[in-house]
């Protein structure tokens, strides 16, 4: 164990990178804890892809400081080179070559003899079900197997951080899920994950905790839990048997639960945004069911949920834009 | 290989918690290759791409075939009596001019190589970081061995007899070589600098013409005006032309090797330099 484990696995301050006249990255700070998938969450051109370009030494930043186990990314490169691996938005992979020699190649490169890096590639296309299309070239795979070929050629030499930016965009739910499972194991390991994703319940279900970035700007920060409550105690949805009665049902549930009904299109759903502590939204939510059951009114679902990273999203874009 | 089919998996693969634990536990982590060996396994993966997209050969193959036998039937009657008689002297100057424009391609090659996310990763990597595009070079050389011997090729069939011998001509080619792969560090200069490989195509052409053409290639210069001669004088292509006609006709002509050889280092430090400065900033 060396002293670099026990600190941060990045911590950036004030980062800044502009291309022309566009600050695609203004001024943001991070700090990621070793051992965990730490999601930046964002939608398409937010700054997500530079702040992971700057931190893999691919870009150098215009201001700021950024360290990766303690190592200065523009001065100390090379030390950040030799402990994290990428894998890009588009494929890090060589199309014309099959997924076999990608791998050999790389193995190759990392250091190890013709004979290791063989061996190596075989035990990881193994492991990633891609034995069989071991000898195919990387553009006649398929959009998950050539995402798993890239996973498996950045834990290649098992890095100490891995960046994967937007893995599953443009991916079909089993593959994705696929994905999921593979991160899952490869931050069990020990190794950190930093992701970028524009899903929500992607960083929700993987991510220790999440920092939110728009306009090159982190906007929030913190456990998806913490996130979420900071928008509202949660949210009730409820869906009415007859629509003509929603106005009537709006009221109560406004004055019951203490909180704003916020639009819908569907003309039997209502939702409202409870606020106040966790603890009361339940009480809350009870005393609107028995006063709407009191007022006759006919309820089909009823349901008390955390508000969704979708609408912590929504709300915190909404309060930066105003 | 030529299969188009979108190939899908036969059996779904779930990710198995062990399966993945065992690959990730490190069997020692080797130290990185030096800057020799990461530049030759890039020459590998150079070689890989030849293997599996062999038309693009076509131009190292079919071009200089062209050239060489249009050229020689074109000018040959006119400026030395028969074909034949002008093949001795224009021989070694189609070598250079085939070569030195295929050259370009180098650079074409790395302009839409690298927009490709691979580069990420090879940029990611903690070794020597001109070993990526040195290698590249190196598969190239390949393909400017395979162009000199397939001029060679046709000039033996069309009638061209080197008085230098198998030697002579070796030496010539190794020299077109060296020549070849440090001039080929202007083409991955533009191959970075401009935005596509239509404007690197460009540029090359505009470049390339002149060189080759206002130099002793293709006529003996002393029919030139002044000026042009001047311009002969000094053109790297002239001088590597009469290495080339030195070394495959036998008497060496050491003046020539030398200010090649100089030209060549010149191309390197100040072309290779301003590409990884290009490279790094990418």
């Amino acid at each position: 164990m060396t002293r670099s484990d026990t600190g941060p696995a990045i911590e950036t301050a004030g980062l800044v990178k502009t291309f022309g006249q566009t600050r695609a990255v203004d001024g943001v700070d991070l700090v990621v804890p070793a051992g965990t998938v730490y999601g930046v969450l964002g939608p398409n051109g937010a700054g997500k892809t530079t702040t992971v370009r700057i931190l893999a030494t691919l870009l150098r930043p215009d201001g700021g400081t950024a360290r990766v186990f303690g190592h200065d990314v523009v001065r100390d490169a090379d030390a950040v080179r030799s402990k994290v691996s990428l894998t890009g938005q588009y494929a890090s992979v060589d199309e014309d070559l099959t997924g076999c020699e990608n791998l050999v190649l790389l193995g190759r490169l990392v250091g190890h003899p013709k004979r290791a890096a063989r061996a190596r590639a075989d035990e990881l296309l193994s492991a990633f079900g891609l034995t069989e299309a071991a000898d195919r070239q990387v553009k006649k795979y398929s959009g998950g197997m050539r995402r798993r070929l890239d996973i498996a050629a950045s834990i290649l030499n098992t890095p100490q951080l891995l960046f994967l930016d937007e893995p599953t965009t443009g991916l079909d739910p089993r593959s994705r899920n696929q994905v999921w499972d593979i991160v899952r194991a490869v931050v069990a390991y020990g190794t950190t994950v930093l992701l970028t994703t524009q899903y929500l319940d992607e960083a929700d279900r993987l991510a220790g905790r999440i920092a939110v970035i728009d306009k090159g700007r982190v906007i929030a920060e913190g456990t998806p839990g913490a996130l979420k409550s900071s928008i509202g105690a949660g949210t009730v949805h409820v869906r009415l048997r007859d629509p003509l009665r929603r106005a009537e049902a709006s009221e109560i549930l406004e004055r019951t639960l203490a909180g704003t009904v916020l639009p819908e299109s569907d003309p039997v759903a209502l939702t409202v945004r409870v606020t106040g502590s966790d603890q009361g939204a339940a009480e809350h939510a009870s005393r609107a069911l028995a006063a709407l059951a009191a007022a006759g009114v006919v309820v089909d679902d009823f349901a008390l949920g955390q508000p969704s990273l979708d609408e912590v999203f929504l709300a915190l874009t909404a309060e930066a834009v105003a | 290989m030529s299969t188009t089919t979108e190939s899908t998996e036969s059996t779904v693969y779930t990710p198995t918690a062990e399966a993945l634990r065992a690959v990730l536990a490190p069997a020692g982590r080797p130290s990185p290759p030096g800057p020799l060996a990461a530049s030759v396994t890039y020459g590998w993966r150079a070689m890989l791409k030849i293997k599996h997209v062999p038309e693009q050969l076509f131009d190292v193959t079919a071009f200089p075939i062209i050239m060489t036998v249009m050229f020689t039937y074109l000018f040959g009657g006119a400026l030395a009596g028969t074909p034949r008689e002008y093949l001795q002297f224009f021989l070694p100057g189609i070598l250079v001019t085939s070569v030195v424009m295929i050259t370009m391609y180098t650079g074409v090659g790395l302009n839409t190589d690298i927009e490709k996310g691979v580069f990420d990763r090879f940029r990611t990597l903690p070794v020597w970081r001109p070993a990526a595009l040195v290698g590249m070079i190196f598969g190239d050389v390949l393909r400017y061995v395979i162009a000199s011997l397939v001029i060679l090729a046709v000039g033996l069939t069309l009638g061209f007899r080197p008085a230098g011998g198998v030697a002579g001509v070796a030496a010539g080619i190794a020299l077109l070589v060296v020549f070849s792969f440090a001039f080929s560090w202007v083409w991955t200069m533009f191959g970075l600098l401009l935005r596509s490989e239509k404007s690197v195509m460009g540029v090359s052409m505009l470049v390339l013409m002149p060189l080759t053409f206002l130099s002793n290639v293709y006529v003996d210069p002393s029919t030139m005006p002044g000026w042009l001669q001047a311009f002969v004088d000094v053109n790297p292509i002239t001088h590597l032309v009469d290495a080339i006609r030195g070394f495959v006709g036998g008497e060496v002509d050491s003046a020539a090797v030398m200010w090649t050889l100089v030209a060549s280092a010149f191309f390197v430090i100040v072309f290779g330099s301003l590409t990884m400065r290009l490279y790094n900033r990418k």
